[in-house]
């Protein structure tokens, strides 16, 4: 959440380069020389270029490349059949993923943070392995232990459960790689919180349950719904692990990533592109609300 | 309602924070846990309370045995040393809260809250949040909060640690005040002897785990069972294995049988009282306390030399 | 309180009750008691931990010689040496404009600022799909940049660039914020000159930073697909990254050979988050 503090910096600090310093704390960074002027304007047309060139310029320029012949072909485009079934079932992961790890994460970080010491690092493990790890090789594992030829492929066979190349195998592919982000934001809030209000609900009477409700996730709210909006982007946009198990198979198990790189490769770019900035536009909400979020966060600890 | 600790021990680590102690509290007293920081008190209190668990012994509160209860059933009022205000709750929900978590009907929460804001003065902050309250404020807040379920006895950590000077003597006053009023068992931590001496009636000190001496005030500054204890509470000289207080060196401006002689070395005028710094034929160092009377009756000044008559030295074993 | 109470020994010490508890205490005051726990062991073990043990399994299934074999074949290498490549000097380019970056969000000031800092997450968001596609936009083929780099180790570079971008940026920044600005003051009136300042004051507070920056863009870059799959054309030799390797692997039905990388791939990530532990936890010595 470091965007938190750089969004909260006020114009107080505008003079001296961003940070509140007492008055007349700063000189040497001033704007007081000729030489740290053009030192400072030379770094600032340095990291923007770089910026521009590798993010702002190619973003703008699919928008550009969907929309150069009007609005209606990308909605003709974002309207077929295959597009929207798409949509819908990145929509249904979404929605069967985010409240699973939500609750997964913040039992990780409520046993990571107030529990025993045995066993913390590996659940420590645990959580970052999904940092290190390729989402193909999440999409092999998976298919390891639920595909045909997997551990559990006769068993799911004989019961008539279909896990890879459907539904459930794309949930756990989406789940594994998301399940770090709300454990990862709410851990650093709970610790930040501290015991003493727990005890204090302790003290006057809560049970556990009633302290969790009532004391520990109003605290720790913030953390845990920008770690849901990281899980939700992050699901939403899954592409390798979903691409091994999901098999692919067109108005079926295509999601709107998949979906994008299939109009891709049969050359039909309008599809891709008004499809990929659908995709684009929820990552800018994401980003919109994670800003927001922000505020709202460095708001709360600085009253 | 009377505590009873009974054989307490607790280790964290390889630290021993309690090395088996015993300690009653009678109902209704007002008392002080005193000790340097690391002494365990604040481990003591915390056990009582239900917040660590003792590695051996019992507490008793009244005549129940609440060893192996959880904080949420021993009817303890706590406020904590940096209160652990509820920040998401309204100064009125962080009081109501231990009333809302018994399921208390609404009338009668709205009542004892509103009670017990008039009785610590919060009554126009109802709606405020713990972020807009001033230390003082908040200290208030959190015994409120702590005294609203009526507990049967009241435990505060460093209650006035956090708060400056003034707002310190202020808020001491008024617990000693608030407790006639109320008369629920209480115990406080400080590591302040002063702070113990002007508000409890009776004292605990605490040293390295182990309590050192209980009585009140009085009885632990006239009657210090040990040499820690006497140069905990209130200022002492050391003449070897031996302590005297300061203020029980008499200066004369003429020697007779009883004085020794003694050089001033230093005079310092600290309002009514003055400290005089004094070096003894055998060239050890002591002060005295003296009045400013007596100072200016004696013209003090530093290279004199003047008689001290040194009172009977207390020795411990 | 009764005089003396400190000497009341003779009580029956009590049977040593609920040693260390406390903890246990909290485990189960906040960690949802047993049915909690077992319900996340349980979403873990089908989530997380039985897929792994099957990938170790397979890797290993055919012994160390079949290992070694799949590992050394000259495609599998020729992947995974790219992505090494790469990835290490994708990770110099991000620490350097990383704390670029950070420094002028952090101590400059212009307008549209907080617009440049919320977009810094951007790849984050971002399908990495749509990543690969964008590029692909604006430096492939017809673009309007008028060169054309797909189908090049270039492009694969550009890619991780694109998705590594935030990492060093964003924990170089609240390091930055937090750092104690009297310091470059102290040494300033000293007569350092505004270089010396930043190479000796700044930049050693930085590092730790910087590292654990680089650190998760190395273990992101290595594992990366999805960004690589559209512009790089997964050319074997030349342009096939160990993850496109992999998954053409599953596609040809060879799991096991497919494992086997996955596990070295794995092993070099876990090695360069772990060396990152060990020097964020020597970093914090430095700091305190």
């Amino acid at each position: 959440m470091s965007s938190s503090e750089a969004a909260a910096i006020g114009p107080a600090g505008a003079a001296n380069g961003g940070v509140a310093l007492p008055p007349g704390a700063s000189s040497r960074w001033s704007d007081s020389t000729g030489a740290a002027r053009t030192r400072r304007l030379s770094l600032r047309f340095v990291a923007l270029l770089y910026l521009l060139a590798l993010l702002g310029a190619p973003v703008a320029m699919i928008f550009y490349r969907t929309f150069e012949h009007g609005i209606a072909p990308a909605w003709n485009a974002v309207t077929q059949p295959n597009a929207v079934h798409a949509f819908w079932l990145s929509v249904e992961l979404v929605a069967i993923v985010v409240p699973l790890n939500t609750a997964a994460g913040i039992g990780i970080a409520l046993l990571m943070e107030r529990g025993r010491m045995r066993g913390r690092s590996l659940l420590g493990l645990i959580v970052d392995l999904p940092f290190a790890i390729s989402p193909v090789v999440v999409g092999l594992a998976l298919l390891l232990v639920y595909g045909r030829t997997g551990w559990f492929g006769n068993w799911l066979a004989a019961h008539g459960i279909q896990v890879i190349f459907s539904v459930p195998g794309m949930v756990l592919a989406t789940a594994f790689v998301s399940l770090p982000f709300v454990a990862r934001e709410t851990i650093p809030v709970l610790h930040e919180l501290g015991t003493d209000s727990e005890q204090a609900a302790a003290t006057l009477g809560a049970s556990s349950w009633q302290t969790f409700w009532r004391v520990t996730l109003p605290a720790i709210r913030w953390g845990v719904v920008y770690g849901v909006v990281l899980t939700t982007a992050r699901a939403l946009g899954e592409f390798g692990a979903v691409s091994i198990v999901s098999g692919r198979i067109e108005g079926q198990t295509q999601t709107l990533p998949l979906y994008v790189q299939d109009r891709f490769e049969n050359f039909d770019t309008t599809g891709a592109y008004a499809a990929a900035v659908v995709l684009a536009l929820l990552a800018f909400a994401t980003l919109a609300t994670m800003s927001l979020l922000a505020k709202r966060t460095s708001r709360d600890t600085v009253v | 309602m009377a505590i009873e600790v009974h054989g307490v021990s607790k280790r964290f680590g390889t630290f021993t924070a309690l090395d088996y102690v015993n300690v009653t509290v009678e109902d209704g007293a007002l008392t002080a846990l005193l000790g340097p920081s690391g002494s365990g008190k604040s481990t003591l209190l915390r056990i009582i309370a239900g917040l660590e668990s003792p590695d051996t012994g019992s507490v008793v509160i009244g005549d129940r045995e609440v060893t192996a209860e959880p904080a949420r059933r021993r009817g303890v009022g706590f406020v904590f040393q940096h209160y652990a205000p509820f920040k998401h709750m309204t100064v009125y929900d962080n009081v109501a809260f231990g009333l809302t978590v018994r399921h208390e009907p609404k009338a009668a929460v709205r009542e004892r809250v509103h009670e017990l804001l008039s009785l610590v003065r919060l009554d126009g902050l109802a709606k405020r949040y713990p972020a807009q309250l001033s230390g003082g404020q908040l200290q208030r807040m959190a015994l409120a909060r702590a005294l609203a379920p009526k507990p049967d006895v009241l435990l505060l950590d460093e209650p006035f640690g956090a708060l400056d000077a003034q707002v310190r003597g202020e808020l001491r006053e008024w617990l000693r005040r608030l407790h006639e009023e109320i008369h629920v068992t209480t115990i406080f931590v400080t590591h302040d002897q002063e702070e113990a001496m002007d508000v409890a009636q009776q004292i605990v000190v605490m040293n390295a785990g182990r309590i050192e001496q209980a009585g009140t005030p009085h009885d632990l500054y006239e009657h210090p069972s040990n040499e820690f204890v006497m140069s905990f509470i209130g200022p002492v000289n050391r003449l070897g294995d031996a302590l005297l207080r300061p203020h029980d060196i008499q200066i004369l401006p003429y020697p007779d049988s009883s004085t020794v002689e003694a050089l001033v070395r230093r005079v310092v005028h600290l309002g009514f009282e003055v400290r005089v710094e004094l070096t003894l034929p055998d060239g050890r160092d002591i002060w005295a306390q003296v009045t400013r009377e007596t100072a200016a009756e004696l013209e003090l000044a530093e290279g004199q030399i003047l008689a001290a008559r040194l009172p009977a030295p207390r020795v411990f074993a | 309180m009764s005089p003396g109470s400190a000497s009341q020994q003779a009580l029956t010490p009590l049977p040593t009750r609920r040693r260390g508890s406390l903890a246990g205490d909290r485990l189960r005051r906040y960690g949802g008691g047993a049915l909690g726990r077992g319900l996340l062991g349980v979403y873990l073990s089908v989530l997380v931990l039985l897929p792994l043990a099957a990938l170790l399994a397979s890797a290993a299934k055919g012994g160390p010689s079949a290992f070694w074999q799949s590992v050394s074949s000259p495609e599998a290498v020729a992947a995974l040496k790219l992505t090494l490549i790469v990835s290490a000097i994708v990770v110099v380019i991000n620490a350097l404009f990383g704390t670029l970056i950070a420094w002028v969000l952090v101590r400059d000031e212009f307008p549209g600022k907080q617009i440049v800092n919320a977009l810094i997450d951007l790849p984050f968001a971002l399908p990495t799909i749509v990543a690969g596609l964008v590029l692909l936009a604006l430096y492939g083929k017809g673009g309007p940049a008028g060169i054309d780099i797909t189908f090049t180790r270039a492009a694969v570079g550009l890619a991780l660039l694109f998705v590594t971008l935030p990492f060093v940026v964003r924990s170089v920044q609240p390091v930055l914020i937090e750092l104690d600005r009297s310091m470059e003051e102290a040494a300033s009136s000293l007569g350092a000159s505004a270089w010396t300042v930043f190479w000796r004051i700044v930049l050693p507070n930085l590092t730790p930073a910087i590292l654990s920056g680089v650190a998760l863009s190395f273990a992101r870059a290595l594992g990366e697909f999805g960004s690589i799959v559209l512009i790089s054309g997964n050319l074997p030799f030349k342009t096939e990254v160990g993850a496109v390797y992999i998954f053409n692997q599953v596609e040809n039905e060879n799991v096991s050979g497919a494992a086997a990388v996955s596990v070295v791939l794995l092993l070099c990530a876990l090695a360069v988050l772990a060396a990152m532990a060990w020097l964020s936890r020597r970093g914090s010595r430095h700091v305190l």
